[in-house]
């Protein structure tokens, strides 16, 4: 796509690019978060700023850049300063190697998924440092109740992807893809729901939102945070489901590939996976809308007793396959 | 020195640095921040070196994992905010180990390799694999099993009663027999 351009101008293409999905692509879900939890509780979402109120995250956003940044006296200073920006740099990492199309990655390297994996295993030291450094039990019991939670889902996740990478017998993402057929739908359904589940739980998003439940604990560890700071947890939670849906699209439902065997190239095929991770985002928002918290033993009980389990059966099942048919 | 060289020795100093940060720092929450610092770092040596899959394994475990839990430990035990004072004696112990280490792994090294250039080879995911799953299979497995005994024993650590026999009298107070109340009482 971009073969005649100096390696620099294609780099800060690229960047650029990546950077503008980062700020954009959580939008939109965001929007869509709004409007979609309005319709299913019977009501219209916001319907002020802009026809429909498409700019209300805008408008969001301009309210919390004038807010005042407070840090509170208790704080750990450079902890609690410090704690978006390492909650929000893992997943722009993360979005630039996540194919969107066969061609259409920022960075194309071989490890792509361990890659995607690692830095967003990151990203949840962000939440570590804000619940410690706050100095505010609420902030300090949130952080807690993270730290065990993300310990729990990571192995499920990692699980449930590398059988994924065992079948297309690839680490690369893109290659995932091109390994790709329809069956794996059924081969590969047990360690998609682990991976919709553990992703959810990474996320800290209901019903895994026992972090941050907002009747028990304020707002976890954020609780503190104002302003700017604020809005990037927002922001880094948004990109989180953006990085995830996306990531579940690429590994479980074929990515750029169409129902048509000609279709996967080019720009129809960005739109397939824009499309399929627009509905694995729409179903992060109905789990929020349709389930209530899950209590902090049953989170544990379903990540070590259900999902491990149910992970490993699948890793086996899968080397059988590739084995057998490979 | 090229690029590389350049990137490597910004890197080690970034690793070397935070680590030392890491070990001099009076509060544990900080060393173990600082410790995050370190493993990012030595995952960027790795890289440097081409080691990519060695990186992100790094990365995905010891900051993603290991680290996680240490912090979580630190939480719980309230401990991460007082400031730790440790005595000049157990300092200079502390030294005298570290010191003896790094001329031990050193010097192994040095053995091993001489000051002759070796070219960068880190092997891509397939070669380490076959390392890994080929070559050093026993090892690798004597590895997992000795770590697994360490799981094992850690746990019947932790549940063993206190005091090596279960006696009544080193059990933990049992909850106060009062019956939970809601709402106002009458």
């Amino acid at each position: 796509m971009l073969a005649d351009v100096p390696w620099a101008l294609e780099a800060v293409l690229k960047a650029a690019a990546v950077l503008a999905a980062f700020l954009t692509l959580p939008l939109a879900l965001g929007q869509l978060e709004h409007k979609l939890m309005g319709h299913m509780q019977g009501r219209l979402g916001p319907m002020e700023a802009g026809p429909h109120g498409v700019l209300q995250l805008v408008a969001d956003g301009i309210k919390f850049a004038q807010k005042e940044d407070v840090t509170p006296a208790a704080a750990d200073r450079p902890v609690f300063r410090l704690a978006p920006a390492v909650a929000l740099v893992p997943y722009l990492v993360a979005l630039a190697a996540v194919p969107l199309g066969a061609a259409w990655v920022a960075v194309d390297v071989p490890a792509s998924l361990l890659l995607v994996l690692a830095v967003t295993s990151v990203g949840v030291i962000g939440t570590l440092m804000a619940g410690w450094g706050s100095g505010n039990k609420y902030a300090l019991l949130g952080g807690l109740r993270a730290g065990a939670q993300l310990v729990s889902y990571e192995l499920p996740l990692i699980l449930a992807a590398a059988s994924v990478a065992l079948a297309a017998g690839t680490l690369s993402l893109t290659g995932i893809v091109g390994q790709w057929s329809w069956w794996w739908l059924l081969w590969q359904a047990p360690a998609a729901v682990v991976f919709l589940a553990a992703s959810v739980a990474e996320l800290q998003r209901t019903p895994f939102d026992a972090p941050v439940a907002d009747a028990e604990l304020v707002f976890g560890p954020l609780t503190e945070y104002t302003g700017l700071r604020f809005a990037f947890f927002l922001l880094a939670e948004y990109a989180g489901m953006v990085v995830m849906a996306l990531l579940f699209t690429v590994l479980f439902l074929g990515g750029w590939r169409g129902p048509w065997a000609d279709a996967g190239a080019g720009v129809v095929g960005v739109l397939w996976t824009l499309l399929k991770a627009t509905g694995v985002g729409a179903l992060f928002l109905w789990l929020r809308v349709a389930w209530p918290r899950v209590r902090e033993d049953q989170l544990q009980r379903l990540a070590w007793l259900v999902l491990l389990p149910v992970a490993l059966l699948q890793l086996a099942v899968t080397g059988v396959g590739v084995v057998v048919w490979g | 020195m090229s690029g590389l060289d350049v990137l490597f020795v910004a890197v080690g100093l970034v690793t070397a640095g935070a680590a030392a940060l890491s070990v001099t720092s009076r509060q544990v929450l900080h060393a173990a921040l600082w410790l995050v610092v370190a493993l990012g770092g030595l995952a960027g040596c790795y890289l440097v070196l081409g080691a990519e899959l060695v990186a992100l394994v790094q990365l995905l475990v010891y900051v993603g994992a290991v680290v996680v839990l240490v912090l979580f430990a630190l939480m719980l035990t309230r401990a991460g905010g007082v400031p730790v004072v440790t005595g000049v004696p157990q300092r200079v112990a502390a030294a005298l180990v570290g010191a003896g280490t790094t001329v031990l792994l050193g010097g192994a090294l040095l053995s091993a390799f001489g000051w002759g250039r070796v070219p960068i080879d880190g092997g891509g995911s397939t070669e380490v694999a076959a390392t890994i799953f080929g070559t050093d299979v026993w090892p690798f497995e004597l590895l997992s099993a000795l770590l697994l005994m360490a799981l094992v024993a850690a746990v019947a650590v932790a549940r063993a009663p206190v005091g090596g026999q279960d006696d009544p009298s080193q059990r933990p107070d049992p909850p106060a027999d009062v019956e939970a109340v809601q709402g106002e009482r009458p």
